[in-house]
């Protein structure tokens, strides 16, 4: 037994003696904080694409780290005080449910920058950076009400925040501008992320009798659904063709990596300031993945909107609009403020669902 | 070649000590060796794993914050298994205390009192005492198993806290994200010291009742009682005591504490309500629980232990990028080497060579 | 519509039925593991893993079944032949098992899966409605024949007798020359293949890919039904479709968009199992006869 007790002395002594190492390199260190894991094929991995573009652009002057499965709460908050300890100059937090913690830590931390993706909070050295994805979803809208035979889409939806709220009505806006009686039925899944249950979720919408199905939670299992059952699906997050050559319509896909890229250069030559960023499709934040499995007139359809989003001729959310009980939204002519957007919690006519108060 | 046990005679004081450690020596060397074979530096790893997070005071109060909750959690559990209850929904009462505890700061935001801080505490752990009621009632007249009711109860109670920050408790001024209001500085677990860290009072409550339940387990009849109901209900009829009781008393203990752990975090460390205010710890806890061997002492030493692998996983995935997955393996390691290490207390392990047995068995 | 539904059920609940029936037949005999998401997850990736690999998803599902075992012998050595405490390690094999998956799935995340194809049988698939419990894949008739083969096993057989004896008091069962150790792997062992094989039908039929925690605690669900079902592998079936039942009709009844509020909707299969489960429980005499009086308790052979 001493000689055990030796050998742990000895190797504690080891341990404790090498110290951290130190970081003899002036590269800036950018740092990432993801709720989920950097292969979770979704949300978080498409931050992670961008960080990895971010490093093969300016690899000889940044270099990155990624903390990966922060949970919300007191962990983000000690997970980003790490961070900017060990050097980060500039914090990517890259969750809704981050933005209390990084407000906290940024305030002790005044030398470092932060960026809070989709929260409404800033401070002069946290900034918050969104992408208008309901542009997108317009566009989707479009597709599938000429592509719906029955005239009723699916949408299975994560939880009821303004972000994804905004998605469904853009989506049954966009969907009426080409057919005034188009339905959404919806389904909420309460999760981001549940192959299994996002599946269930997509065979109970086409056994009601929709024809057409979108997502916003992040497997491609309603994609697998859709191509199996023989219907037409949209994608979420990435492009999720290869689930279905056949199936996907087009995607929304998030491209973080221009805006990473842009925001790092900000960094290095000293330009970097808070700001209230919501890119939208003309910035590159978001892109269309192809659009395939239409015929050419939808194809059509779908990129002269496209065209119009980014040139700023349309802005999806333009009156009129009625509210789901029948009151007036929005006037003739009138576009959506940003900030009732942002915050949004009520659906517009044509969605055949409550939303949860 | 078999392994035999043997029973000692009584616990082994030398093995008490020494089998953490020797557990510790072989999570160094197999984690080592995961960490070459994945062409990281060793040492640099296990230094950032186990030592990192020890070597500066902020840290050390992030894993005092970690170790709260465990410890509070653990500690009631302790009291349950030994009596046999399986309580495993310790991560609904949790959320359930958050709940009850919050009432005040978000339905009475207006009502600033110096009481509303300890009011909150007690509310919180009768919350949490009421939700672990519900399996407590049911298995005690309705013969229902608790370690099923248990655990469904703790995706209900998730439910409802989604459903509660979501809907009616949402901060009218949060655009509708959703979070309640934030708690007013009156209603927030103040730090201990907060020149250093923001480490605050339920690690020391943890303490607390840590060194209390201990307390009973060992000088009082509640705690004989326990312990005698636990190994034998039929031996404690004898004795005069009830099960049925002891069932309420044990979930009741447990859920309040669980409560407790719920309402002391969110106020203390995050300041209002969320969709998800626990990673997990009514799980964790569980293992805390028996990693501590039972033993609300034992169980402060593997709070913090359980929380120290978190810290360095953190830090290990910063300083040397290893992912989250390997920090996880690494932790399952430990564990496992805790546990088979833990035999030594009992039992002498001997090796047996079938070979050479029959060989002397020959012989003879 | 109603054969639709009851194909979404099918799907849904065969995994649970099948992990359940696994920890049931090891709970028998007196071992609680509480690793069965963890020896699931490992199932599932080693399935998807193999059938990318080999190309034959049947192939994968043999994997999946032997990786669920395998993992599970980790459980067995600590526990029957270190008699380390089984709630602990059981807990360690699920944290180790998510831990492990994500990193050997890590390449495969966002590959298009290979799916496990229907077998139709011939004649009895033409039969109206009931003919579709004929074109289902090989996982459904095997969870099937396994409720019949672990309940002829279990109250059929002399080795299931066995079996149960060291369940119902280890002790006597040694002493009338009852292999304990040796019989309690072998239960270890099938519940980990069975594990292991509902995580196969995670990852090639249900949702045919890999993703990281794709389980989303299925496991949890399957070990919740061994009690709900008092031991009973019939009462596995009927709890397994009664959840499976349930999570698809709440699905349902948003599309329908009644307006209840989904995370009532959500909770509605855990309020159902519980209040179920009462109702059964009020036979205080099966209840007693049917739960293995050892559970969870260590045993050392003396000697």
């Amino acid at each position: 037994m001493k000689k055990l007790a030796l050998a742990l002395a000895a190797t504690a002594a080891i341990v404790f003696s090498i110290g951290t190492a130190a970081q003899a390199e002036d590269k800036k260190k950018i740092c990432f904080i993801y709720v989920g894991s950097k292969t979770d094929g979704g949300w978080t991995q498409a931050h992670d694409i961008g960080r990895q573009q971010l490093e093969k652009e300016l690899g000889d002057k940044i270099e990155t780290a990624v903390l990966e499965n922060v949970p919300e709460g007191p962990d983000a908050e000690r997970a980003l005080e790490r961070m900017a300890r060990s050097g980060c100059s500039l914090i990517f937090a890259t969750s809704f449910g981050f933005m209390d913690a990084t407000i906290k830590v940024a305030e002790k931390f005044p030398d470092v920058k932060f960026e809070h993706a989709t929260g409404y909070k800033a401070a002069p050295n946290v900034a918050t950076y969104n992408a208008r994805f309901y542009e997108g979803r317009y566009i989707q809208g479009q597709i599938a009400a000429k592509m719906s035979e029955k005239g009723v889409a699916g949408y299975i939806a994560s939880f009821p925040i303004p972000e994804v709220v905004m998605g469904i009505n853009s989506f049954v806006h966009g969907a009426q501008s080409v057919n005034p009686d188009f339905k959404v039925k919806v389904i909420w899944a309460n999760t981001w992320f549940d192959p299994g249950k996002e599946a269930d979720a997509a065979k109970a919408l086409i056994d009601q009798g929709v024809d057409i199905l979108t997502q916003h939670t992040d497997t491609t299992a309603p994609m697998q659904v859709a191509a199996e059952r023989g219907i037409k699906a949209f994608g979420q997050a990435s492009d999720m063709i290869a689930a279905g050559p056949n199936t996907q319509l087009t995607a929304i896909v998030d491209t973080w990596g221009a805006y990473y890229v842009k925001r790092a250069n900000a960094l290095l030559d000293g330009t970097w300031k808070s700001e209230q960023i919501w890119d939208g499709l003309k910035d590159g934040i978001l892109t269309m993945a192809p659009y395939t499995n239409m015929p050419d007139d939808v194809k059509k359809m779908a990129e002269e909107t496209e065209a119009k989003i980014r040139s700023g001729e349309l802005h999806p959310f333009t009156g009129p609009i009625n509210k789901q009980d029948g009151s007036q939204w929005l006037k003739d002519g009138e576009k959506a403020e940003d900030g009732v957007l942002l915050g949004m919690n009520f659906y517009i006519a044509g969605v055949d669902d409550k939303l949860p108060q | 070649m078999r392994i035999e046990l043997e029973k000692r005679a009584g616990a082994s004081r030398l093995f008490s000590f020494l089998s953490p450690l020797l557990a510790l020596l072989l999570t160094v060397i197999f984690g080592g060796i995961m960490f070459a074979l994945l062409g990281k530096d060793p040492i640099h790893a296990l230094h950032s794993f186990f030592i990192e997070p020890l070597l500066e005071v902020w840290s050390l109060h992030e894993l005092a914050i970690k170790a709260g909750p465990l410890i509070l959690i653990a500690v009631g559990l302790s009291v349950c298994y030994r009596s046999n209850n399986w309580n495993i929904g310790a991560e609904g009462q949790y959320v359930m205390g958050a709940i009850a505890g919050s009432i005040l700061p978000v339905v009475f935001f207006e009502w600033n009192s110096p009481l509303i801080l300890p009011l909150m505490l007690i509310m919180g752990a009768i919350g949490g005492a009421l939700y672990a009621g519900i399996p407590a009632l049911l298995k005690a007249h309705f013969n229902t198993n608790e370690i099923l009711t248990s655990l469904m109860l703790v995706y209900i109670a998730q439910l409802f806290l989604d459903w509660l920050v979501r809907g009616a408790w949402r901060n009218p001024q949060g655009m509708n994200f959703p979070e309640t209001r934030s708690f007013a500085p009156e209603a927030v677990l103040p730090p201990i010291m907060e020149a250093s860290g923001r480490a605050h009072w339920s690690f020391v409550f943890a303490l607390i009742a840590a060194v209390a339940v201990w307390f009973m387990m060992h000088y009082t009849l509640k705690g004989f009682e326990v312990t005698v109901l636990g190994q034998s209900p039929r031996a404690g009829r004898f004795a005069g005591f009830s099960s049925r009781k002891m069932i309420w008393f044990s979930m009741l203990l447990s859920g309040g504490l669980a409560g407790f752990a719920g309402i002391s975090e969110v106020s203390g460390s995050i300041g209002h309500l969320q969709p998800i205010i626990s990673p997990g710890y009514g799980f964790t806890a569980i293992i805390v629980a028996f990693l501590g061997r039972l033993n609300p002492l034992g169980i402060i030493a593997s709070g913090l232990v359980l929380a120290l692998t978190y810290l360095g996983g953190e830090a290990a995935q910063l300083s040397i990028g290893v992912s989250d997955k390997v920090t996880r393996v690494f932790q399952g390691l430990l564990l496992f080497f805790v546990l088979s290490c833990d035999t030594l207390i009992h039992y002498k392990v001997r090796l047996v060579f079938d070979r050479v047995r029959q060989k002397i068995e020959g012989a003879a | 519509m109603l054969e639709a539904i009851l194909l979404t059920v099918i799907t849904a609940a065969t995994p649970l039925v099948i992990a359940s029936l696994g920890e049931l037949v090891a709970e028998r005999s007196g071992v609680l593991n509480l690793g069965v998401e963890g020896m699931m997850i490992m199932g599932a990736v080693a399935a998807f893993a193999i059938t990318q690999i080999s190309g034959s998803p049947y192939m994968g599902l043999l994997a999946g079944i032997a990786c669920g075992g395998l993992f599970s012998l980790l459980f067995g050595f600590l526990t029957l032949t270190l008699v380390a405490n089984q709630v602990a390690t059981g807990l360690s094999l699920t944290l180790l098992g998510l831990g492990v998956s994500g990193m050997l799935g890590e390449s495969f995340v966002g590959v298009p899966g290979i799916k496990l194809q229907p077998i139709v049988i011939p004649l009895l698939s033409d039969i109206p409605f009931l003919g579709l419990l004929f074109r289902q894949d090989i996982a459904f008739y095997l969870s099937i024949a396994l409720v019949v083969g672990v309940n002829w096993f279990l109250f059929r057989s002399r080795a299931g007798l066995k079996l149960r004896a060291i369940g119902d008091n280890h002790g006597s069962a040694h002493a009338l020359g009852i292999e304990v150790i040796r019989t309690r792997y072998l239960a270890v062992l099938f519940g980990g293949a069975c594990a292991g094989l509902a995580g196969a039908q995670l990852s090639l039929i249900y949702t045919p890919q890999w993703v990281e925690n794709m389980t989303a605690g299925r496991g949890w669900i399957a070990l919740a039904l061994v009690v709900f079902a008092s031991w009973r592998p019939w009462r596995v079936l009927a709890g397994g479709y009664l959840f499976g039942a349930v999570s698809i009709g709440q699905l349902h009844a948003q599309a329908m968009g009644l307006g209840i509020p989904s995370q009532f909707l959500s909770a509605l299969p855990y309020a159902a199992t519980i209040i179920v489960l009462i109702v059964i429980s009020q036979n205080r005499r099966t209840t007693l006869i049917n739960t293995p009086a050892s559970l969870g308790k260590p045993f050392v052979p003396d000697r």
